[in-house]
C-alpha cells in the first residue's frame, strides 16, 4: 500500500486472483482514517462558498466580476487616503459610515453576482442530493451558504473602511475620533452583510436561473432604494418629517445606517433623513428584525421542499 | 463479501469508529424494515413493507412508482416513515440519519451534476462533505474516478461528458467516502446496451472487489438478475417477493427431453411407466419432473425401443422472471 497514492499508470482491469496475503494497489483502497462531523462538513461548505464567491478555484472569468468591484471598492479610499496624506486634511472628508451608502451600487452589485453562486446552482442541476445525502442536516447546508456569503460581504465592506482608517492615521489624524469611526463602520458592515445577504440569499433561492437571480437581486436593491428615496421626499415636502424617516426604513442601506447610528452612536450617513426619535429607530430594528426573520423562513420553507431529494 | 474484503482491506479491521469496526454480517442483515408505511396525502408509496436484505448485492426491483426511492429517503434518514421502523447497518434509520450518511453512499436517480466544475472538483469537494479531511478527499477522489473508469476526463468540465460518463460521476461520489453500503437508484438510466453493460459489470465489482454492500433498484428485473445476490421485488409499495438469487436459479429438478420423432408415443409408454411428464410446448418437446436415476434409464430404454433419437435431456434452471410471473398470477 505504500507508494505514490495515484500510480503513474492507469489501472488495470481486474487482476487475477493472488494469494489473500498480497496487496497490491490496483485494488479498491478503504479508508479507515479520521471522518470528522458536522462542523468540519459545515466549516469546508463555508470556505467553499467564501472562495468561489471571489472566484478562487473556480475558471478565470469567475474572477473578473468580483475582483472589479473589489478594486472599485478599494479605489476611492485609496485616493482619500492619499490625498489627506499630502494635504496634511485633519478630518477624513467622507465618514465611515458615509461610505457604505455612497458606495451601495458597487456593493449591490457584488451580492448580486454572490448570492445567486451560492445557491442557484445546487438548485438549477438537482446537487441537492447529493449533499442531503450525506453527514449533515438541510440547516447546515443553508447555514454555511448564508455564513460564506455574508464574511464575504463583510470582507468587501470592511476592507475599503479599513484602508480609510490607515489613511487617517498615516495622516495624522486624531486616533481616538478615527479609532471609534471605524469600529462603527466595521459593525455597521456586520449589520449589512447580515442583511444583504439574506436579502440576496432569500432572492437567489427563488430564481434558479443565474442570470435572472443576479438580475432579480439588483432590480429589488434598486427599486427598494429608489422608492425609499421618493417618499422620504415627498413626506419632506408634506412637512411629515417622522414619515421622511421611516421610509428610509425599507432601503437596506438606509435601514442599516439608522440601526447603526442608534447602537453605535456613529453619525448617520444620511442626516436629514436619518431615523431621530426612539419610536423611529424603534421601528428600524424591528424592520431589521422582521427582514432577516422573514427571509430565514422562506430560505427554511424553501429547503424544506428542495431537501427532499 | 466478507473474504473479499479482507484481502483487499488490509488496515480495515481498527477501531477508529465504532460504528464502522464490526462488519456489517455480524449485525444482521444489512438493511431491515418492519411494517414500514409511508403515505403522502392520499397516495400510500410504501405500504406495510417488511423485508431483510442481506449484504452483498441486492436487486430492488419494481415498476415507477412503487415505492423504490422513497425506501431509500427513508433509509438514508431524509425522509421519516408514516409509521413502522427501518434499520440500515443497524442503525435505527429515523433517528440515527447522520450516523448513517456517513458511512453510506447514495446515487441519486436524477441529473445532479453542475456542468461547470471538472469531476475531480465535484468529488473532492463532495467527499469533504462526507467528512474526509482535505488531503484524504483529494487522494480518494482520484482514486474512485479510476475505479469507475474515468481517467484524462475527469479534468473537463462535467457539462460536456456523455451520460455514461455522468453516471459513472455519480457513482463515483457515492463511493468516494468508502461506505459500507451504497444505495444506487436506477443507475442503468438512460443508458445504451453497451452502457447499460458496463454500469452492471461495476456495481457488481463494488459488491465483490470493493467488498461494499449494494442496494441497487431498477425496473428491469432482468438486468438485476444477472448481477444480485437477492432480489426484492415491491410493486405498489407492497412486498412481492425477497429471494435469494441462488435459491431461486437452482436446478429445478425438471429434466427437459427432445426426441426427434413420436414424441406422442414416447410421453404414452413414459406415463404407462409412472414417470410425471408434461408437454406444454407440444412437438417433440416435453419435461420431466422428478426425473431421478431409474426414470431417466427408462427414457433411454424407450427411445432405444421406439427407435427415435434423442436430441437433448437438459436440466433446467429456474429463471427468476418466470417465478416471479408465477408469483403474481
Amino acid at each position: 500500500m505504500s507508494g505514490p497514492v495515484v500510480p503513474a499508470v492507469p489501472a488495470v482491469p481486474a487482476q487475477p486472483a493472488q494469494p489473500a496475503d498480497v496487496i497490491h494497489d490496483i485494488g479498491f483502497r478503504h479508508y479507515d482514517d479520521v471522518r470528522f462531523g458536522r462542523g468540519w462538513v459545515v466549516r469546508s461548505l463555508l470556505v467553499d462558498t467564501l472562495r468561489g464567491v471571489f472566484g478562487l478555484g473556480r475558471p478565470a472569468r469567475s474572477k473578473v466580476m468580483p475582483w472589479i468591484l473589489v478594486g472599485i471598492l478599494l479605489a476611492p479610499p485609496l485616493v482619500i487616503a492619499l490625498v489627506a496624506v499630502l494635504t496634511h486634511a485633519d478630518t477624513l472628508p467622507i465618514s465611515y459610515t458615509q461610505y457604505l451608502s455612497r458606495l451601495q451600487l458597487p456593493i449591490g452589485l457584488f451580492v448580486a453576482g454572490a448570492a445567486p453562486y451560492a445557491v442557484s446552482r445546487d438548485l438549477r442541476f438537482g446537487v441537492l442530493p447529493l449533499y442531503m445525502s450525506r453527514p449533515m442536516l438541510r440547516t447546515d447546508y443553508v447555514w454555511a451558504r448564508f455564513s460564506g456569503l455574508a464574511i464575504a460581504m463583510f470582507l468587501i465592506t470592511a476592507g475599503p473602511q479599513t484602508l480609510l482608517f490607515i489613511g487617517a492615521l498615516l495622516g495624522k489624524m486624531p486616533l481616538g475620533h478615527n479609532l471609534t469611526g471605524w469600529l462603527g463602520g466595521l459593525a455597521a458592515s456586520v449589520f449589512l452583510a447580515i442583511l444583504l445577504a439574506a436579502i440576496g440569499l432569500t432572492i437567489a433561492a427563488f430564481t434558479p436561473r443565474r442570470g435572472l437571480g443576479v438580475a432579480a437581486i439588483i432590480t429589488t436593491l434598486l427599486v427598494v432604494s429608489g422608492v425609499s428615496f421618493a417618499l422620504s421626499g415627498i413626506a419632506r415636502m408634506q412637512g411629515e418629517d417622522t414619515w421622511s424617516a421611516v421610509a428610509g426604513a425599507i432601503d437596506p442601506y438606509r435601514l442599516v445606517d439608522g440601526v447603526a447610528s442608534w447602537v453605535l452612536g456613529v453619525a448617520p450617513a444620511n442626516p436629514e433623513l436619518a431615523p431621530n426619535t426612539g419610536a423611529e429607530i424603534a421601528v428600524f430594528v424591528m424592520v431589521y428584525v422582521v427582514i432577516v426573520g422573514v427571509c430565514a423562513l422562506l430560505l427554511g420553507r424553501r429547503y424544506r421542499k428542495a431537501g427532499r431529494l | 463479501m466478507e473474504p473479499a474484503r479482507a484481502s483487499g482491506a488490509p488496515g480495515r479491521s481498527t477501531a477508529t469508529l465504532p460504528v464502522v469496526s464490526a462488519p456489517a454480517s455480524e449485525l444482521g442483515p444489512a438493511i431491515a424494515t418492519r411494517r414500514v408505511t409511508k403515505t403522502f396525502g392520499h397516495v400510500t408509496a410504501l405500504s406495510n413493507l417488511t423485508v431483510e436484505m442481506p449484504t452483498g448485492v441486492v436487486g430492488l426491483v419494481g415498476a415507477n412508482g412503487a415505492g423504490k426511492s422513497t425506501l431509500i429517503k427513508i433509509l438514508l434518514g431524509l425522509l421519516p416513515p408514516t409509521s413502522g421502523e427501518a434499520t440500515i447497518l443497524g442503525m435505527d434509520a429515523a433517528t440515527e440519519g447522520l450516523a448513517i450518511r456517513r458511512i453510506v453512499g447514495y446515487m441519486p436517480e436524477s441529473d445532479c451534476l453542475p456542468p461547470d466544475v471538472s469531476a475531480t472538483e465535484l468529488v473532492v469537494h463532495l467527499a469533504r462533505m462526507s467528512g474526509l479531511p482535505a488531503t484524504a478527499a483529494r487522494e480518494r477522489a482520484a482514486d474512485t474516478l479510476r475505479h469507475v473508469g474515468l481517467y484524462e476526463e475527469r479534468y473537463r468540465p462535467i457539462g460536456g461528458y456523455s451520460t455514461g460518463m455522468k453516471q459513472r460521476v455519480k457513482l463515483a461520489q457515492a463511493l468516494v467516502h468508502d461506505p459500507r453500503l451504497v444505495l444506487l437508484d436506477e443507475p442503468t438510466n438512460g443508458l445504451d446496451p453497451a452502457g447499460r453493460d458496463e454500469m452492471l459489470d461495476l456495481i457488481r465489482r463494488v459488491g465483490t472487489d470493493f467488498g461494499i454492500s449494494v442496494l441497487v433498484t431498477s425496473h428491469l428485473l432482468g438486468e438485476l438478475e444477472r448481477i444480485a445476490d437477492h432480489i426484492v421485488v415491491i410493486e405498489g409499495g407492497v412486498l412481492e417477493r425477497s429471494t435469494s438469487t441462488a435459491d431461486a436459479t437452482a436446478l429445478s429438478g425438471v429434466m427437459l427431453i427432445e426426441v426427434t420423432d413420436r414424441a406422442a408415443d414416447v410421453v404414452a409408454r413414459l406415463r404407462a411407466g409412472g414417470a410425471v411428464v408434461e408437454q406444454p410446448e407440444g412437438g417433440n418437446l416435453f419435461t420431466l419432473t422428478q426425473a431421478d436415476e431409474a426414470v431417466l434409464d427408462s427414457v433411454a430404454a424407450v427411445a432405444a425401443d421406439l427407435g427415435v433419437g434423442l436430441v437433448r435431456m437438459q436440466r433446467r434452471r429456474h429463471h427468476l422472471t418466470e417465478m416471479f410471473r408465477e408469483g403474481a398470477a
